[in-house]
Parts: structure tokens; sequence; C-alpha cells
């Protein structure tokens, strides 16, 4: 029996135990997949989860629900991968001798990292992030009472998962304080280390100016040094002070500590890849999935997807002696959630920017990109549907993993 | 001495378009447009470093490779490059700007 292993059972190792489990002989093959939580969250909807419009049990299901009943699923935590010797060593004791290995342990924040964000008082009381359930919540609880002032969002590093989260929490709470009566009492800033609103410049431009019609201020090149809680400032490396009553943060994105501990990863433990085959470029019986890797794309569940055929169809190469094809082009499609029921749509790749025009369908869309519809507000809100019932069992899509220049404006 | 720009290709952000043309001489004459007036001992050790990652990878490193590469904090090289640092070694380096990733 051969071991085909899985670590991290988030969107990118269910779609591939999944995919595998359909196409490996179960006589020939054992497929196992390791994580330390039972719950599968839906990270998308933590988004809504400050401003009332999902609630945290909306976005959490057992992961088990979501894995073939052919495929061992093993609750613990990874804590060593020798790649070198082909095996894994999980927390108590526990050893996994594997022939190929799919790493898939994810990205997820490190508050700990920034002085004075956990460690200063603040933390939760006035200070609060958005990429993790519980803060998420904690977050909805204050702002359901929240009567106004300063709020400060801010991005500490680049890359984060999802990069378009910061820009639509800031649209959701612009049209929130709206809805509330109380956007004369509010302050948006926005505080990013990028040189604008977004990475990519025709993007950048357009959602920049979302930003600015909102009234919400924009501080670019923002490298964040502290949180001062006694005066309730954030403080930059070039000593930029901006004064906050609500912080926001998304702290730094790291790969999994396991990834470090086992020498795999680059400074912030993502593990280094060819980025167009997904296989390790040290170890040819590792595969990458996800936010896990460093190619430079989105980290983001749609990517996740779009890797999905080409890392499968590789494997399943290298299982027969085959050369990985070079497929995976950094395709990303994003929903941008723009509040008052309208999202925009962004669709690129690492050649390509985002570009205005209409998606999937050239002419018809019904999604257009680059623009505010409400078509596109509904296929955010589809897409979590979407995600339990199609995305995590590896089902088709209605489009190709690679993206595709027709119906884009140039 | 003073050394001729006019022979070296930048594009309009005024990064060198071509690492190889790069020389000590330009990266002096570069630090000073960045308002740098010498170059010492520690801002060299991280121009040789990002050179060292740029030519081998063909991008110019981020704030947080540079910092965990040589070991110098990120505060120690605001001093040495005020405002932003990754961006202004970048240019020195004569690498090309650093990609805010996706
Ligand atoms: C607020 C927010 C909004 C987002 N919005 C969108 C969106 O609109 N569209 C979109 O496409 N994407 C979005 N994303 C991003 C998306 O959720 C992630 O990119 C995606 O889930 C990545 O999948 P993954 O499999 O790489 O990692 P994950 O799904 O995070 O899974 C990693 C798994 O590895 C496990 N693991 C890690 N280390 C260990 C260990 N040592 N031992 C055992 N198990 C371990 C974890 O428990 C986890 O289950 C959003 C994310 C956030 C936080």
């Amino acid at each position: 029996m051969k071991t085909f292993l899985i670590l991290g059972a988030g969107t990118g190792g269910t779609m591939v135990a999944n995919k595998m489990a359909q196409a490996l002989d179960p006589q020939e093959w054992r497929i196992l997949i390791v994580d330390k939580d039972e719950n599968h969250y839906y990270q998308p909807g933590f988004l809504f989860i400050p401003f009332g419009i999902y609630s945290p049990s909306d976005v959490v299901k057992p992961k088990r629900n979501f894995l073939p009943p052919t495929v061992d699923v093993i609750f613990g935590e990874i804590e060593l991968i020798e790649p070198d010797k082909n095996r894994v060593k999980l927390n108590g004791g526990r050893t996994i001798n594997y022939d190929y290995l799919v790493v898939a342990t994810g990205s997820h924040t490190r508050p700990d990292l920034l002085p004075g964000l956990v460690d200063g008082g603040g933390w939760r009381k006035n200070i609060f992030d958005f990429y993790t359930p519980d803060g998420a919540t904690a977050l909805g609880r204050f702002l359901k009472f929240w009567k106004g002032g300063r709020m400060v969002l801010n991005v500490a590093e680049m890359p984060i998962k999802c990069p378009v989260a910061p820009l639509e929490f800031l649209f959701l709470a612009d049209w929130f304080f709206r809805e509330r009566g109380i956007r004369d009492k509010v302050e948006i800033t926005f505080a990013t280390p990028l040189p604008g609103a977004f990475t990519k410049p025709r993007a950048s431009a357009i959602l920049g100016n979302m930003l600015a019609e909102r009234g919400i201020r924009l501080e670019t090149e923002y490298a964040i040094m502290e949180v001062d809680n006694t005066k309730q400032v954030i403080r930059s490396y070039d000593e930029r002070e901006i004064p906050y009553d609500l912080f926001v943060t998304i702290p730094t994105n790291m790969g999994a500590e396991v990834i470090g501990a086992s020498g795999m990863g680059d400074e912030l433990n993502f593990v280094p890849v060819n980025k167009h085959t997904l296989q390790s470029v040290k170890w040819e019986n590792v595969w990458l999935i996800g936010d896990a890797s460093n190619a430079p794309a989105s980290k983001a569940g749609s990517v996740a997807h779009f890797m999905l055929d080409v890392v499968i169809e590789n494997i399943l190469r290298h299982m027969e002696g085959l050369e990985p094809l070079p497929k995976f082009d950094g395709h990303a499609n994003c929903f941008i959630e723009s509040g008052n029921e309208k999202g925009v749509l962004i669709d690129f790749n690492y050649e390509v920017e985002p570009l205005p025009g209409m998606f999937p369908l050239p002419g018809f869309g019904p999604f257009s990109l680059l623009k505010e519809s409400p078509a596109n507000h509904w296929g955010k809100m589809m897409f979590k549907w979407i995600y339990w019932n199609v995305l995590l069992k590896g089902g088709e899509m209605p489009f190709e993993s690679q993206m595709s220049m027709a119906g884009k404006w140039k | 001495m003073t050394v001729d720009l006019t022979q070296i290709s930048f594009n309009e952000e005024g990064f060198m378009t071509d690492p190889h043309q790069w020389t000590k001489e330009i990266a002096e004459e570069l630090a000073k447009q960045e308002g740098i007036e010498t170059l010492t001992a520690d801002h060299w050790k991280i121009i040789d470093f990002c050179r060292q990652v740029g030519l081998a990878s063909g991008k110019a490193p981020t704030l947080r490779q540079i910092t965990t590469g040589t070991g110098i904090s990120t505060k120690d090289l605001f001093a040495l490059y005020p405002k932003g640092p990754a961006k202004k070694v970048a240019r020195i380096a004569g690498l090309g700007k650093p990609e805010g990733c996706v």
C-alpha cells in the first residue's frame, strides 16, 4: 500500500482529498489527511460577521462532512515534516511515512508580532481583528453599540490572504454606519503599506476612487511600528502617528509554524514552489496548494480552486513518470463587496492585471469586471453556497482554471 | 569623481532597467539623489544583500526579507534609509521596484 498524505483540511486540502479519492486506486493507495481543527471555517464569511450580516454559526461546519468516506482523517497537530525522510510527525508521537505529500496548511494571522497590539491593554476592547472567527465576533459586538469616533484600519504587512478584504471591510463599514445614521460621527482612515488602495495599477485607481467617494482617508506606504494604547495612536517607522478610537488590524499573515520548524519555508514560513507546476522546488514528491506556497498569486480560495486541476494533473503525471506541466497562470477571481448590495469583480493572473469588461461571458456577464453592480453582490453571496456545496467537493465550475482575455477591455 | 548617468537606462519611476549596468559609483550617485550623502558600511551591507537576492531571483527583496536576511532591525533600516527603505535600497542597488505582492 502506498500513502498519499495531505497536510491541512482547509479549502485546498479538502479539494485535493476529494479529487484524489476519485483518481487513485483504493487497492493501491491509502489517502490520509491531517488537521488540528475539526471545524471547517468559511473564511470569506468572517468579513460579514462584524456587520451582523452573518452570525458565527453561518461560517462553520464539521470538516468530516466535506471529506469522502474513503479518506482517513486524523485530527491532530502536525509537529514536524521531514521531507528528506518522507515522513511527518504528529503531536503525541505518531509518525506517518508517505509516498506523496501535499502541503495545504494555509496561512494565518500573527497579531503577536506587532508591539502593543495584543499586549497593550486594548486588545478586543477597542482593538480588533476580523481575520479570525473570534475577532470578527468580538468586533460585531463592539460595533453594535458604538456611537462613532475615529476608526482606523491597518494592514500590517503584505502579503495577506484575500488582499481585497480590507477594502471590502471599509466599504461595508461605510455602508453600515450610514444605515445606522452615524456616518457623520465616524472618521474612517485606511493605513496601508502599499502605495495605493490595491496592488495593481488600474484596480488600485478605481478602488482608490471608491474610497475617496465614500470619504475614507487613505494613508499609503505606512509601515506600522507599534500601537500606543495609552495615547491611542498607531505609529509607523517613519514616525507618522494616526489617532484612533477603534483600531481594526489585519496582522502579518504567515504560513504554519510547522513549516518554519521543519526548515521548509521562507521568511514568512511560505514554502518555495514552482509557480507554474505547483511542485516544491526542493522535493519532487512534495506539492503545494493554496495559501501555504510562496507563489506570487493572491492567497484566496478561488486561487486554491484554480490550482486544483493543475496540481492533481501534475501529481498523476509524476506518478506515471511524466514531466509536470507549467499550467498554473496565477489566476485569481475575487468579488469585492462594496456595500449597499453592490459589488465589484476582479479577474487577473500573474501577467494580466485586473481589467474592466464582463465575466464569464463576453458582453453578457452576468458579472461586470472592475465596476460596481448588484449582480456582483449576488455573486459574492452565492459564493458561500457554492463553496460548501460545489467547490470543496472539487466539483466543476462554469469557467476554466486558466484566465481568459475574452470579455476584457484593454 | 562623478558618474555619467546618461549612459544608464532608467524606467519612468527612476529604477534602473538593467541591473548589470550597475556599479558602486552609480549606487553612490543614486544614494545622493535619495538624500543619503555617504554610504556607510551598514548601508553597503544592505545593498550587497539586496543585489545578491535581486540578481538570483530577478526581484528586489521585501522589507521583511531584508531584515531577516541581514539581521538588521526594521528600525535601524529606517534610520539608514529613511521613509521607504525597501524601495530606496532597491533603487540604489540598481534593481526594479519591489513589487507590492498581490
Ligand atoms: C476575512 C477573509 C476573507 C476572505 N475572503 C475571500 C474571498 O472572498 N474569496 C476567496 O476566494 N478567498 C477569500 N479568503 C481567503 C481564503 O479563505 C483562503 O485563501 C483559503 O481558505 C486558503 O485555503 P488553504 O487550503 O490554503 O488554507 P486554509 O483553508 O486556511 O486551511 C489550512 C488548514 O491547515 C490546518 N493546519 C495548519 N497548520 C497545521 C498544523 N500544524 N497541524 C494541523 N493542521 C494544521 C488549519 O487548521 C487549516 O484547517 C478570505 C480569507 C479571510 C480571512
